[in-house]
């Protein structure tokens, strides 16, 4: 076993301590041969201080398309020629999908929005769609409507809503040739109001965007420092039409490797596969994750492309005999 | 006849690699038309509606 990998196994999943920026760039940087170990260790960090049970969510886009924002991975951009029109999505349609996320045992439902921020619009199809689903459905409804002001989250909190979704999307050296129109501070500063105002936070980002491993490594680090209750880890899924639409697909060697340096950097977070995961990783890749520090799936479609099918899902959970997180105690 | 997923016309290229997207996302374009549609992805599946040729579904 490796040096880093010897020193992994002492302060992670004995101490029960985060590593931290140096270590993870020598965790992103172990040999092929060396990364099984690597995903075995991280698999007996998540066992060991979360549990052998799986966070099941579903996502749903309230508002898609027309955001003002560039985010080069995003084919929900205004600002480019990608083939998605906007929509947005009534109530009864919200409600039925939040009942079909919860007949697959999810606990979590996120409402998604293509915005900068929400305005007054939103925030009233957000109140009124939250209400509807608290009378229907027995799941926790989460949020993702971008920027916030204060009077923002302490409205979202009082609605009922237990986590908030907001993305760092890139390590701080990295964001500005992902995003320019707003600042990574401005990001940080509403995950800060959200954590803050007791509603559970959800941060997470991309790779495989460009970014060098050093930066995955810093993304990793900056995202333990945020301490969020949730992290998902998308792989960029290139879109027609975006600046990144012609990058290619992480390697998913370097996929594994970056899914356990996160559970090395984050011992006790939920770790969940988000976008981009069936074409990374594929079928086995995907069981390899959940044997390599995952603990949490988006189960079904995303916001604009679609996911595994969400029975598939489910065996493979049964099959690694990783029970579902029941809602009691995700609460 | 249009790609679903370039709204470019089937006939005037090889489609094998649009294809191959759809198997992971929803249409685009109607196939009929060529007119891009407004889609809705929902956890268990998706529509796609066009003007003209009205709503298509998973």
């Amino acid at each position: 076993m490796t040096d880093i990998l010897e020193r992994a196994r002492t302060k992670v999943l004995e101490n029960g301590e985060g590593l931290s920026y140096d270590e993870l760039v020598e965790v992103l940087q172990l040999p092929e041969d060396q990364v099984p170990a690597l995903l075995e260790l991280a698999h007996e960090v998540r066992m060991t201080h979360c549990g052998p049970e799986v966070e099941v969510e579903g996502i749903i886009s309230l508002k898609t398309g027309g955001c003002p924002e560039d985010c080069h991975f995003c084919s929900q951009s205004g600002q480019f020629t990608s083939p998605v029109r906007s929509v947005w999505l009534d109530i009864p349609q919200l409600v039925k999908a939040a009942e079909e996320t919860a007949a697959t045992g999810a606990t979590e439902f996120c409402i998604v929005a293509a915005v900068r921020g929400p305005d007054e619009r939103l925030m009233s199809q957000v109140r009124d769609g939250i209400r509807a689903i608290q009378e229907a459905v027995d799941i926790n409804v989460a949020c993702s409507l971008g920027m916030l002001t204060q009077e923002q989250v302490d409205d979202l909190r009082a609605m009922g809503v237990h986590r908030y979704n907001h993305n760092l999307e890139a390590a701080r050296s990295y964001f500005p040739s992902v995003v320019t129109t707003h600042s990574f501070e401005e990001r940080w500063e509403t995950c800060e109001m959200v954590r803050e105002s007791g509603m559970e936070l959800c941060c997470g980002g991309l790779v495989g965007m460009g970014e060098t491993l050093e930066q995955r490594a810093e993304l990793a680090a900056q995202l333990a420092e945020l301490d969020p209750h949730e992290v998902p880890l998308n792989f960029l899924n290139p879109r027609p039409g975006t600046p990144f639409g012609d990058l290619p697909l992480m390697d998913s060697q370097d996929a594994l490797r970056t899914i356990a340096a996160f559970r090395l950097a984050m011992p006790r977070t939920v770790l969940r596969y988000a976008g981009g995961r069936e074409l990374t990783l594929g079928d086995l890749g995907t069981r390899d994750g959940l044997l390599g520090g995952i603990n949490a799936v988006i189960v079904g479609n995303y916001l604009t492309t679609l996911g595994r099918d969400a029975d598939e899902d489910l065996a493979l959970l049964s099959d690694l005999k990783m029970p579902i997180k029941e809602l009691a105690k995700t609460l | 006849m249009f790609c679903g997923h370039c709204g470019e016309q089937v006939s005037a290229r090889d489609h094998t690699v649009c294809d191959v997207q759809l198997v992971m996302e929803p249409p685009r374009f109607c196939t009929a038309c060529g007119r891009r549609m407004k889609v809705q992805v929902a956890p268990r599946g998706w529509t796609a509606t066009c003007v003209e040729h009205g709503v298509l579904s998973s």
